[in-house]
């Protein structure tokens, strides 16, 4: 068990700048990896995380190269070997699960092909042995049906069983060291739940070390037995991953987890200040100095050295970590946040909306009308009152983005209608709204990088809604303009910038900006945290509630993300496949009784607290269409009590604590239930 | 003064793009090879009128097919004309009327195929497919029947030209298009009501505006060989007009024994479009726009 398999020592990764300037983006870095041990290394985007994991193959990007140090597998140095060399170790010693494995698998070669590939390639078995090898490595990763899977393309596959199809394939060569990079990242909350308990299943069983790189704390805590946290290329805290978790004590990991929301908590996480340096951008001093609340005049000048602390079984990079060793009991805390007040008036009304995608028929197209049987969203009906947040959960297909889009009039509705402000119908079609209704009704991305013009300055972007909107120009525009960065926390220097200069928080929050910048009554939000890190997206989730409740904004909150949706939402509502499943008041959705489906999600939320397993309750099956007829969650829920969940649209069910609930079983039964 | 801070340093910025356009692309060989040769055909065309040793029309018995010597540097024409001043004038014609044809073929494909991707629907089938019926139409022939309809001018070649070089730039700019309005930027401005016209300016233009400029300057060497065709078949510059395709035109059935009067124009022609072609890799690359790996944008 204590037998080391890689060892990286002293290892530093650079690139040469345009000036000619050496510039690292691994520094120093030295860890080992132990047989049948998981090792997670985590860090925020351009911590150098995947550059270590890829370094620990031997592979090194283009435009890297290795300034010192060595990586030692089995006692050979893999970035000293040949190509030659480094073939026979990659796929039979170290394989490597990618992060899309829809993108990693040849679209025109089937699912058994591919496998036989890896096998011909790193065994040296005979063509009946390695058919019957296909079907085995298939049904370990848990593949249904693996005879007929074999044959089946690869875009015929969800994305879980995909990357399961990686799984399978990394196995093929009985690796000792399995390399996993952000493995689960992109997949829904269920299925994510399942791969992950797939892979720590497969480190048990076959004794396979694993090196599991991720942002997600969430996702590192279930299978690591030994977590690395990276920062600005250097390792600052390494040790048990109970430890690091539960007592961590570098002021980076302490914030890390401290603004990761949580299941368990109702209010906002703290964020942490500011954003991770630049490579090659610190010369003296603690690279975390900027961000750090214990930093002293020492941590300016002096870099701290990696300290090893026996009793802790820990290594860690900070001067003051003996004041963090005592205050650690206060990771549980959260910024609350104030609520609105329920007798607010109505701002937007959602009656028996339906949406299709489906295509018109010709007739149809003449009568103007769409005869889609079985639309994709359909008896949509949500009351939202004004200043509330109301958030939108589902996997993806659950039809909450194509709600937004309708509400924001991008996408017609095919029955039912949108109230707007004193009941007035708003027209689901952009052209025959007026002005002051597009102006009510703003949108916020995911992305920023989509959202905003590569081509505007940060003044451009945020001049387009005040021009149009209010016909501003000149001094009062740049004025506005000050004002609305100013209300994002953004200094005026901004506003000559691209957005390609500036960072993905610092984006996002010219995105806010912009939606502000109309003077809005509805935001729209549409997954705005997903794209963004961890600590960056608690600064924005403590700016959209901090605009709320400065401006009385009213928030339509759409998420994949159950504890995101718990900080913000005053309400929630939950979506399966286009049909509501549950809504009522944010903290009673996350009680029981809750719809099965609630409860699927809710067990499925992967918890930075090696001690909060997720509950796989229910498959994690793909379904393409909402089904014709009954309840919507029929194909997947565990609590399903016969053909009348087939056949019959549930009832709404109203609970004691306020939330409405779509069910065949009886609202106290599915309480008793799921006690 | 912070404003007037602000603006500056926008303007500085343009002009420091433009300049570290041309720097990228003067960095490797071939874009700088390019560039000076264009630089080369611009400048000459534009003094040539100034320095030429002989009249461009100067017919003479006496130096008839006169073989290459100090005097006649190119040697001399079957008409006794020296040819290396007809060289340099050669090329003015040409590419005056290519240049104006190459930016109203830019104008009109690059708008017609904004236009098109950006409203798409039944609009944007109907006028893909009379530009795709268009193109099946060999250009040649249709350009023969206009100019023996409407004269040889110049005010008659540009706009034909630029109407029947514009056609593939707007498949250009409609590819490119489709890619950019799928963007989230789009949709907001869509959402916030702008008009489809204000989209194009403002958001649309910023982006595809370096794919179509490659385009465009591709176009230009197609249609420089074009219009010397023309010259070539009679059907563009009229005599005596000194002009490279007439020239080889002319020579070329001299050429077993009068070698110098066709090479002399050859190279010409060549060379400057080898030059617009470099110049527009080089551009192409310079924007990270590479032709040869992937399609614009």
């Amino acid at each position: 068990m204590n037998e080391i398999i890689e060892s990286v020592k002293n290892l530093s990764i650079g690139f040469n700048s345009q000036k000619g300037k050496q510039i690292s983006i691994l520094k120093n870095v030295s860890t080992n990896i132990k047989k049948g041990e998981t090792v997670g290394i985590v860090g925020e985007s351009g911590s150098g995380k995947s550059t270590l994991a890829l370094a620990m193959m031997g592979y090194i990007k283009q435009g890297l190269f290795p300034l010192k140090g060595e990586c030692l597998f089995k006692s050979e140095d893999l970035l000293k070997m040949s190509s030659r060399q480094l073939e026979k170790i990659r796929g039979r010693k170290i394989a490597m699960i990618p992060q899309n494995a829809g993108q990693a698998l040849t679209p025109n070669l089937k699912i058994g092909y591919q496998i036989d590939e890896a096998l011909r390639l790193h065994t040296d078995l005979k063509k009946t042995e390695r058919d019957k090898k296909i079907s085995e490595l298939l049904n370990k990763v848990r593949l249904p049906s693996p005879e007929t899977m074999a044959f089946r393309y690869p875009h015929e596959l969800s994305g879980g069983q995909q990357q399961r199809v990686a799984v399978a394939m990394a196995l093929a060569g009985k690796p000792d060291l399995l390399l996993l990079d952000e493995p689960t990242t992109g997949l829904d909350v269920t299925t994510q739940a399942h791969v992950l308990e797939l892979l720590r299943f497969i480190a048990k069983d076959t004794g396979t070390s694993m090196i599991y790189v991720s942002h997600d704390l969430g996702a590192i805590a279930q299978v690591s037995d030994r977590i690395v946290v990276m920062y600005a290329g250097e390792i600052v805290l390494e040790g048990p991953a109970r430890k690091i978790l539960k007592e961590p004590i570098h002021p980076y990991t302490y914030g890390l987890l401290k603004s990761i929301p949580k299941l368990s908590l109702a209010g906002l996480p703290d964020s942490m200040p500011g954003s991770q340096p630049q490579p090659g951008s610190i010369n003296e001093g603690c690279s975390f100095y900027d961000r750090c609340n214990l930093a002293t005049d020492n941590c300016k000048k002096n870099s701290p050295d990696l300290e090893h602390i026996k009793e802790l079984d820990t290594n860690v990079r900070c001067f003051n970590y003996k004041e963090l060793i005592n205050q650690n009991n206060n990771l549980q805390t959260s910024i609350t946040k104030k609520s609105n007040n329920s007798e607010a008036n109505e701002v937007l009304k959602l009656k028996d909306v339906s949406i299709s995608y489906a295509k018109q028929k010709f007739f149809d197209q003449l009568l103007n009308k769409i005869s889609d049987q079985n639309p994709t969203v359909k008896d949509i009906n949500i009351d939202i009152k004004k200043g509330e947040t109301i958030a939108l959960v589902g996997e993806s297909g659950s039809g909450k983005s194509t709600i937004l889009k309708s509400i924001a009039g991008l996408l017609k509705t095919k029955d039912g209608q949108i109230k707007f402000e004193n009941d007035r119908i708003l027209s689901s079609d952009l052209k025959m709204r007026n002005p002051n209704d597009l102006r009510a009704i703003q949108l916020i991305f995911q992305n920023p990088d989509e959202s905003l013009n590569p081509n505007h300055t940060v003044e451009q972007i945020l001049s387009q809604p005040l021009k149009l909107y209010f016909n501003l120009s000149g001094e009062e525009l740049k004025k506005n303009i000050i004002d609305l960065l100013k209300k994002v926390r953004l200094g005026e220097f901004y506003m000559s910038r691209y957005p390609r200069q500036l960072s993905g928080g610092e984006k996002q929050r010219v995105a806010v900006a912009r939606a502000f910048a109309a003077k809005p009554d509805i935001i729209l939000c549409d997954e705005v945290t997903s794209a963004l890190d961890v600590s960056v997206q608690a600064a924005v989730l403590n700016l959209l509630q901090q605009l709320k409740e400065d401006l009385g904004t009213t928030y339509v909150f759409v998420s994949h993300d159950l504890a995101v949706v718990r900080a913000i939402s005053d309400r929630v509502a939950v979506l399966y496949q286009g049909r509501l499943c549950e809504i009522g008041p944010s903290q009673n959705v996350y009680k029981f009784p809750s719809h099965p489906y609630t409860e699927v999600l809710l067990g499925a939320v992967l918890e930075p607290d090696p001690d909060i397993k997720p509950k796989l309750v229910a498959e994690d099956i793909v379904e393409e269409k909402p089904p014709e007829k009954g309840c919507s969650f029929q194909g997947r829920c565990p609590r399903k009590i016969g053909d009348i969940c087939n056949s019959e649209v549930p009832p709404w069910q109203i609970g004691e604590n306020g939330n409405a609930i779509r069910c065949h079983i009886n609202i106290e039964e599915l309480a008793s239930l799921q006690q | 003064m912070e404003s007037n801070l602000i603006t500056e340093d926008k303007q500085k910025n343009k002009l420091e793009k433009a300049f570290e356009i041309l720097k990228t692309m003067a960095s490797k060989p071939s874009g700088l090879i390019g560039l000076t040769i264009v630089l080369f055909h611009v400048v000459l065309a534009l003094i040539s009128p100034y320095i030429v040793p002989y009249d461009y029309k100067a017919i003479s018995p006496n130096t008839m097919l006169l073989a290459p010597s100090a005097e006649h540097w190119f040697g001399t024409d079957s008409l006794g004309r020296d040819v290396f001043t007809r060289t340099i004038l050669g090329g003015r014609t040409a590419l005056t009327v290519t240049f104006f044809g190459s930016l109203i073929a830019l104008l009109w494909g690059g708008l017609l195929g904004i236009f098109c991707g950006l409203v798409g629907g039944k609009i944007d089938d109907v006028v893909m497919r009379v530009v795709d019926a268009f193109l099946s139409i060999p250009w040649i022939l249709a350009m023969l029947l206009i100019v023996s309809l409407l004269g040889t001018s110049t005010e008659v070649l540009i706009p034909a030209l630029g109407f029947f070089y514009g056609k593939g730039i707007v498949r250009v700019a409609r590819a490119a298009t489709h890619d950019v309005i799928a963007k989230d930027f789009i949709v907001s401005a869509r959402a916030r009501g702008h008009s489809n016209m204000s989209i194009i300016w403002n958001e649309i233009i910023p982006n595809v505006r370096d794919a179509i400029l490659v385009e465009g300057a591709m176009r230009w060497s197609w249609m420089l060989l074009g219009f010397s065709s023309l010259s070539f078949l009679g059907f563009g510059v009229s005599p005596p007009t000194p002009d490279w395709g007439l020239m080889i035109s002319n020579a070329r059935g001299l050429m077993s024994f009068a070698y110098w009067s066709v090479i002399a124009p050859i190279v010409g022609l060549s060379s400057l479009i080898i030059g617009i072609n470099l110049t527009a890799d080089a551009f192409a690359k310079a924007l990270g726009i590479d032709r040869s790996t992937k399609a614009p944008v």
